[in-house]
């Protein structure tokens, strides 16, 4: 029984599901029709709803971002990416014959994922085939990506009219909203995919030890690309949304900073920016975790101007909740107050013995 | 199995070590869990005194070395250091108490200059910038007091690893230390190398300083060191001088029963009729070099033989193998794999033509560390059926069951991270892995470097084993007794080219290190073997 209740203390997805119901308890506290969900011409409504919806682009990305992360790369460009989804949609519908038509809208989405998946070809092909390091080599369209999306809008924001398109963003199925449920089927999907076939394993064993794994023979390259591929295909359904949600294409602001968001998300979930093992419940728990801090904020009347500080203390404190090491010192602060407090040092079994002890004394010059 | 007990320092006093010890642990207890790591050990170390610490993997030398360093904290017992009891909380507390390690592999900064490395965090500084003329003339002044001829000026990751490990010890006698823990140093150098750092070792022994030395090469451990504790499954076996000790006893102090294994396989290796049936060979390389690193070589390999490939580091033996398995990609020549011509490209074309290559680099090129021991098994297979068709949970784990039994792998959890075993059972591990997925060609290249006599024993067991049901197997090894134990024929390397090959019958290692040698250094090789 302390064995499992040990487990569950030392779980990743503890604290952040901690933080997520505080985060809720917080709400609820500052305005108690927060946690009301009405039902309302067959649909759902409420701040929760409103969570969910206006989540999904971010946990499309999330979930691309965790298979990268996870092979050890990175991918910066997804924000781009969406906007160039988002630009190349719009911009098929407003040149097509029949703007509102169900049809013209599918294959604008269709247009615009073929994209997407296609920069995502390009950033891999840099990585896997090339070589080049991830974060410089989507850094390219991180920067240039923006500049895509101008010329394809033509700078201006590109507004539709079609309803059906616009059902992605803001529509409602069975009482859900439309984006969410998209999202989470895609999300789903992928985890089936990834932990019922063998390629959760190999994309593990490529993030690390990608050598090691090449000469067992699996494909290394192949699965760093697709994972890139893939990571563009969810930029691109965000984008997508993101477009949905007001019927426009903007160039410069569709998506901005959501891969950041992303990573955040990822790394909140518990997977390691050094690669390796990945979790997607984690990254579930992220995204909504990051999400309803976003709704928070308005929500329990912080000024906007402090906005972005509030989030960092929130994340912050998410973060130095996962470390093991800082959990360590907490711990032993506790125990301190017990009993008479021990000589300081790192916490033990702590790997690279020899970085450590190089460590202390460089410190050591930085303070005389 | 006759050895030398002639070049034995005479400084080892016959009775009780003089004057009192620089270290002493007593009666150390760490348990990891349920697991009970080391069990009521003591040790202590003398300065001016090379101290081995033997023990198969397991036993709990590296628990020990982490105990000492601070790495890891221990249960119960005590340390001493120069009569003052301490309580070495941290690798930091450790090296300020006067005890430095060098690592197996070394960790140092590749990117930074030999003296950089070596003043690391202690740079003489003039107005807060790094005063590099100073700190190079510092660096210098230790070299030479070492007798290593190394520029401080030039960048470390130049030089080769034999050079490097000697700065990082060179670093650690910069700070004084008064222990050095010298963990597996020679497992990646050849002779010369080793020769050089036993210099060194001699040095800094005559300087006083108390030396921990932890080898797999028995050689090595009777040529270098003074006096040894020995340890078997975390526990005490006790403390010898190593005059007092020949190197039979030794082994059977360390792992008893297994001893027996290991002279029982070779009668039988013995008694076996040398050479396989003439059929067709599961490998024919023509003519296949690398720019760079190998010349072209030819050589075959039929079913139920054992190719052994001796040769000294860099001589080409490991470079041909990667050409064998497409890890590197040949330049010239034709390859052959069962009569059908390949070009290997990717390690994959030849794994889809039956063919395994165990890599002499276990850490770097081999194990997964973070995922679990089945994963690792079952990566080789699993890659081969492609990520769309998983091995039935069945089929997985009756394999992995059936694979940690008969390598007899421990931990036997295949849940277990590969990254928590010892050496020697991720080598089987990686063995399992290879073996899964049913070859025709295993190449093993240093199957048993750093492993202990216990798996190496299991390890080469299972060679000849293979080779009995009919697998073709290249055999590296730097030692040359056990290539010449399992070979039915031997390959001598040099150069990066083949120069000799012959049948096994009636080869010595004399003659092996005569070819290897060429006359002139036969001699001063042969009196090390």
């Amino acid at each position: 029984m302390r064995s499992a209740s040990s487990r569950v203390l030392s779980s990743t997805l503890l604290w952040p599901l901690l933080v997520l119901l505080g985060l809720l308890v917080v709400n609820v506290a500052a305005n108690p029709g927060f946690i009301e969900v009405r039902v309302q011409d067959g649909r759902l409504f409420g701040s929760l709803v409103d969570i969910v919806r206006n989540g999904a682009p971010v946990l499309l990305i999330a979930l691309g971002m965790t298979l990268v992360i996870a092979t050890r790369g990175i991918d910066l460009s997804v924000g781009a990416v969406a906007a160039i989804g988002g630009a190349v949609a719009c911009v098929h519908m407003v040149s097509a014959p029949d703007e509102s038509a169900l049809g013209t809208a599918i294959v604008a989405c269709g247009l615009a994922l073929a994209t997407c998946v296609a920069l995502g070809l390009w950033n891999g092909f840099l990585v896997s085939v090339l070589g080049i390091q991830p974060i410089i080599a989507t850094l390219v369209l991180l920067v240039a990506g923006r500049g895509l999306a101008m010329l394809v809008t033509d700078g201006q924001i590109t507004t539709v009219n079609n309803e059906s398109f616009r059902t992605i963003g803001v529509g409602f199925v069975l009482g859900l909203p439309v984006a969410a449920l998209v999202a989470w089927a895609v999300f789903a999907l992928t985890a089936l995919l990834v932990r019922r076939t063998a390629l959760g394993m190999l994309v593990e064993a490529v993030g690390i030890n990608p050598e090691a794994s090449r000469l067992a023979g699996v494909r290394a390259v192949t699965i760093r690309w697709t994972v890139y591929v893939f990571s563009g295909f969810c930029a691109g359904l965000a984008g997508l949304m993101i477009a949905a949600n007001t019927s426009a294409a903007d160039a410069n602001n569709a998506g901005l900073w959501i891969e950041l968001d992303a990573i955040l998300a990822v790394v909140i979930g518990g997977t390691s920016l050094a690669g390796g093992r990945f979790s997607l419940a984690g990254t579930f728990v992220g995204a909504l975790l990051i999400t309803t801090l976003a709704a928070t904020i308005p929500n329990i009347g912080i000024p906007s101007e402090t906005n972005y500080l509030f989030k960092a203390v929130v994340v912050i404190v998410v973060c130095l909740l996962q470390s093991p090491k800082a959990r360590a010192v907490l711990r032993r602060r506790r125990t301190a107050s017990a009993t008479p407090a021990p000589p300081e040092g790192p916490p033990a079994g702590d790997p690279a013995p020899a970085g450590e002890s190089s460590a202390p004394t460089l410190a050591k010059a930085g303070t005389r | 199995m006759a050895h030398l007990e002639s070049v034995k320092p005479t400084s080892a006093p016959a009775g009780g070590p003089p004057g009192d010890p620089v270290v002493a642990m007593d009666d150390i207890s760490i348990s990891f869990g349920a697991v009970r790591a080391l069990d009521g050990v003591s040790v202590r170390l003398y300065p001016g005194e090379v101290h081995a610490l033997m023990g198969e993997n397991g036993a709990g030398k590296s628990t020990l070395i982490k105990a000492l360093t601070g790495v890891y904290g221990i249960d119960s017992g005590t340390v001493t250091v120069e009569g003052r009891q301490v309580r070495l909380a941290s690798p930091s507390a450790a090296q300020e108490a006067g005890i430095s390690t060098v690592y197996q592999e070394v960790n140092l900064c590749t990117n930074l200059t030999v003296a950089e490395n070596m003043m690391l965090g202690r740079e003489p500084r003039f107005l807060g910038a790094i005063n590099t003329r100073a700190m190079n003339r510092r660096a210098r002044a230790t070299l030479d007091r070492l007798g290593l001829d190394v520029d401080p000026a030039s960048t470390l990751g130049d030089h080769p690893i034999a050079v490097q490990q000697l700065v990082a010890i060179a670093r650690a006698v910069d700070v004084d230390a008064k222990v050095l823990i010298l963990d597996e140093p020679t497992s990646s150098l050849d002779a010369d190398e080793v020769e050089k750092l036993f210099t060194v070792m001699r040095r800094l022994r005559a300087a006083g300083v108390a030396i921990v030395f932890v080898s797999h090469f028995l050689d090595q451990i009777f040529e270098i060191t003074d006096r040894m504790t020995i340890l078997r499954n975390g526990r005490l076996v006790g403390e010898r001088m190593t005059a007092d000790l020949t190197q039979l006893e030794l082994v059977q102090l360390m792992i008893g029963r297994e001893l027996e294994v290991l002279e029982k396989l070779e009668r039988e290796l013995d008694a076996e009729d040398a050479g396989p049936a003439s059929s067709e060979p599961v490998l024919r390389a023509v003519g296949l070099g690398r720019k760079g690193s190998l010349l072209a070589t030819d050589l075959e390999v039929r079913p139920g033989e054992v190719v052994g490939l001796a040769g000294l580091l860099g001589s080409g033996r490991t470079e041909l193998a990667r050409l064998l398995f497409g890890a590197d990609t040949s330049d010239t020549g034709t390859l052959e794999v069962s009569g059908r011509r390949t070009r290997l490209r990717a390690p994959r074309q030849a794994i889809d033509r039956k063919v395994a290559f165990l890599s002499e680099n276990r850490r770097s090129e081999g194990v997964i560390g973070d995922l679990s021991v089945a994963d690792n098994m079952l990566l080789a297979l699993q890659a081969t059926r492609g990520w769309l068709r998983p091995i039935p949970s069945a089929t997985r784990r009756r394999l992995v069951d059936e694979y940690i039994e008969a390598l007899d792998i421990r931990p036997a959890d295949p849940d277990a991270l590969m990254r928590n075993l010892s050496g020697g059972n991720q080598q089987k591990v990686l063995l399992a892995r290879w073996l899964i997925t049913e070859p025709d060609l295993l190449i093993l290249d240093e199957p048993t470097r750093g492993i202990d006599v216990g798996a190496k024993a299991q390890i080469q067991q299972l060679v000849a084993d293979l080779a009995r049901r009919g697998l073709g197997v290249v055999f590296i090894s730097a030692e040359l007794e056990e290539v010449l134990r399992l070979s039915d024929r031997v390959v001598t390397m040099r150069d990066r080219r083949k120069i000799d090959e012959r049948s096994n019958v009636d080869v010595a290692v004399g003659d092996v290190l005569e070819i290897i040698a060429g006359d002139a250094r036969a001699e001063e090789v042969g009196a090390r073997a």
